[in-house]
């Protein structure tokens, strides 16, 4: 594995208002890196995804891309940066009035200039790597909670970004076709190189896919813990520790 | 059986050498369905020289969380006391029950201040509120203003048949009514000057000219504004406009300009068609109350109907919907992430839509007075 940063966050800080959700987080995503955002319910991690991506202007601190700071870059410079975002979000988030077909389809149409029978075929194709090969004309209503996942992960994978936000992959899906996710997100990294960070907080995700993790603690409101979960399982901070084994050690 | 289906409950101290520990004995049966003791009288008796409580319910017989609530509130009041406790003669099962409840400090962080405010920081509070608000409305308005609108045809049709055919009925009845009442209360004045043939040109210009875009405005605005702030605030919940946002797509042109363009295509017709109805219910009204024959009220009516009074009506009927659309729209871009935020921005939308219908029909009312129109 290279060691090229990809993702660096400086001194961030995010708050609703005076309320400090996360604050002084330092941490750098390094290229193919599975980088997984840890910690307990309500302590930030969706938050800190939605400053990664773009949504929600951080109080201060810095997200950097490649050597691009994101939220003081400008408008036009902020659009090409997102280009190169996946994102999957925790319920899918598929436009409930675009069939299968169509939610992935958009992106390509908005970005490519592809000919239609060019962007079927890749529609075809990523709907297949997800295992939902057949569904194009089905409407998201139409599908069971971990199909929605699936079909918001072939959304993100579109435009082939060179990274890939997850939020809660596998919440909510049985621990099979959990893993089955967890295997089709490995295999993106390992077959295309994409960088991936994801949201969690599932012990077996955590340990099986992740090879660099920051973990959020609630009641700091900082991370309390970097590198690898193995790592942190075995020698970390007590409170990762308590985390990482459901409270089997104190 | 009476006996066993009762509590017993007896405080005392729990031996004659040992003043300073409160034993207190739960028997019988301690369960919800139950009438049961307040802790409250207990706790007169948690006072010096108790320092330690216990308890036995080696009698109890049956028991629930009624037992834990008990037991909890007494351990509370001890611990207010500085008072030890010593719960193992409880039920093993109680035991741990209580031990978890009691494992997490109550956090007294997560508690929001929502005492009764002044009427003055109300006031305070909705005033800086509304001008936090004002530039996110202006920017909507000219995100709106700038944007193009992108749909798929098919998707702008069920659009128009949603906003515009199946709001027939309703623009109907009311058009129909509102007509009725205007005949009856121009019929009555005027027959005080004997001029009871202008209840033809009260009905048919006041319909066409102003009544009727405002009650199609006010019909459109329950019904359709309301219904796409549930939409698009649903949207927001599903994170789906977020995805728009993350990819650079603008939402606005993908979920606002569509509507707003049906509905300034389809209130005008709705108010042409509510001004119809309206003369058609006031020429029934004439012709068997008033006794106003048919052709009598029809050359009345051509005679007093201008294009101007056409034009009026279109240009408010367009106003409106583009008001109901964009105030749906702007409560359901608002929306917060709940439920209860779907429901708050559909009834923020209908108001807000009714507040600036209504200034926008004196605004042009106004107007037009003054230009002569």
């Amino acid at each position: 594995m290279n060691t090229v940063p990809h993702i660096e966050v400086r001194d961030l800080t995010m708050a609703y208002g005076d309320f400090v959700v996360q604050g002084g987080l330092d941490f750098v995503v390094n290229k193919g890196d599975i980088f997984v955002v840890m910690g307990g319910n309500g302590c930030g991690k969706t938050t800190l995804m939605r400053a990664l991506v773009g949504l929600q202007r951080p109080a201060t601190g810095s997200v950097v891309y490649s050597g691009e700071d994101f939220w003081s870059a400008g408008a036009e410079a902020q659009q090409r940066l997102k280009r190169r975002l996946g994102i999957l979000f925790q319920g899918g988030a598929l436009w409930s009035s675009l069939t299968l077909a169509e939610n992935v389809a958009l992106p390509l149409a908005e970005y490519t200039g592809l000919p239609p029978d060019r962007v079927d075929e890749i529609v075809a194709f990523k709907l297949a790597l997800v295992g939902l090969a057949g569904f194009e004309d089905f409407y998201p209503s139409e599908l069971s909670g971990g199909m929605k996942k699936r079909a918001g992960l072939a959304r993100a994978m579109a435009l082939d970004p060179d990274i890939l936000v997850i939020d809660e992959p596998s919440s909510g899906l049985d621990p099979l076709t959990a893993r089955r996710l967890d295997e089709l997100i490995m295999e993106l990294r390992d077959s295309l190189g994409t960088t991936i960070v994801v949201v969690t907080h599932e012990l077996a995700s955590i340990l099986s896919i992740g090879n660099n993790s920051i973990y959020l603690d609630s009641e700091s409101h900082t991370m309390i813990a970097t590198g690898h979960p193995q790592d942190a399982l075995k020698n970390g901070h007590p409170k990762v520790r308590h985390f990482l084994t459901r409270g089997g050690t104190t | 059986m009476r006996d066993e289906a009762a509590w017993q409950l007896d405080v005392r101290p729990a031996r004659v050498d040992e003043p300073d520990t409160l034993l207190i004995v739960l028997g019988g049966r301690w369960c919800i369905d139950q009438s049961l003791p307040s802790a409250d009288t207990l706790t007169t008796r948690l006072a010096a020289p108790v320092c330690r409580v216990r308890f036995d319910a080696s009698k109890l017989v049956d028991w629930d969380s009624a037992l834990l609530t008990y037991v909890s509130r007494i351990s509370k009041s001890c611990m207010d006391r500085g008072i030890a406790v010593d719960s193992s003669g409880l039920p093993p099962g109680a035991q741990r029950l209580l031990a978890m409840a009691l494992a997490v400090p109550e956090q007294k962080l997560a508690g929001r201040d929502s005492g009764p405010q002044g009427t003055f920081t109300q006031v305070g509070a909705a005033t800086i509120e509304f001008i936090r608000g004002a530039p996110q409305m202006l920017g909507f308005l000219g995100e709106v203003t700038t944007g193009r609108a992108r749909f798929r045809r098919r998707d702008l049709w069920l659009e128009i048949e949603e906003v515009g055919p199946r709001a027939l009925p309703i623009v109907s009845v009311i058009s129909f009514l509102v007509g009725l009442i205007l005949a009856y209360l121009g019929a009555d004045q005027l027959k005080l000057v004997g001029a009871q043939i202008f209840i033809a040109d009260l009905v048919a210009i006041g319909m066409v000219r102003e009544v009727g875009a405002l009650m199609t405005g006010i019909i459109i605005a329950g019904r359709t504004g309301a219904a796409f702030a549930a939409q698009l605030g649903t949207m927001q919940v599903n994170e789906e406009i977020d995805a728009y946002k993350t990819l650079g797509i603008s939402a606005i042109d993908f979920l606002v300009l569509p509507r707003m363009l049906a509905l300034m295509l389809m209130v005008p017709l709705l108010t042409l068609y509510s001004g119809f109805i309206g003369m058609l219910a006031g020429l029934l009204v004439s012709m068997t109350v008033f006794d106003i024959g048919f052709f009598e009220y029809y050359t009345e009516t051509l005679r007093a109907l201008e294009f101007k009074q056409f034009a009026v009506g279109l240009s408010k009927g367009t106003v409106y919907g583009a008001i109901v659309a964009f105030a749906g729209c702007l409560r359901g871009m608002q929306c917060g992430r709940s439920a209860e935020a779907v429901g708050h921005a559909a009834t923020s939308a209908v108001v807000t839509a009714i507040l600036l219908i209504t200034i926008a029909a004196s605004i042009m009312t106004i107007v037009y007075y003054q230009l002569g129109i």
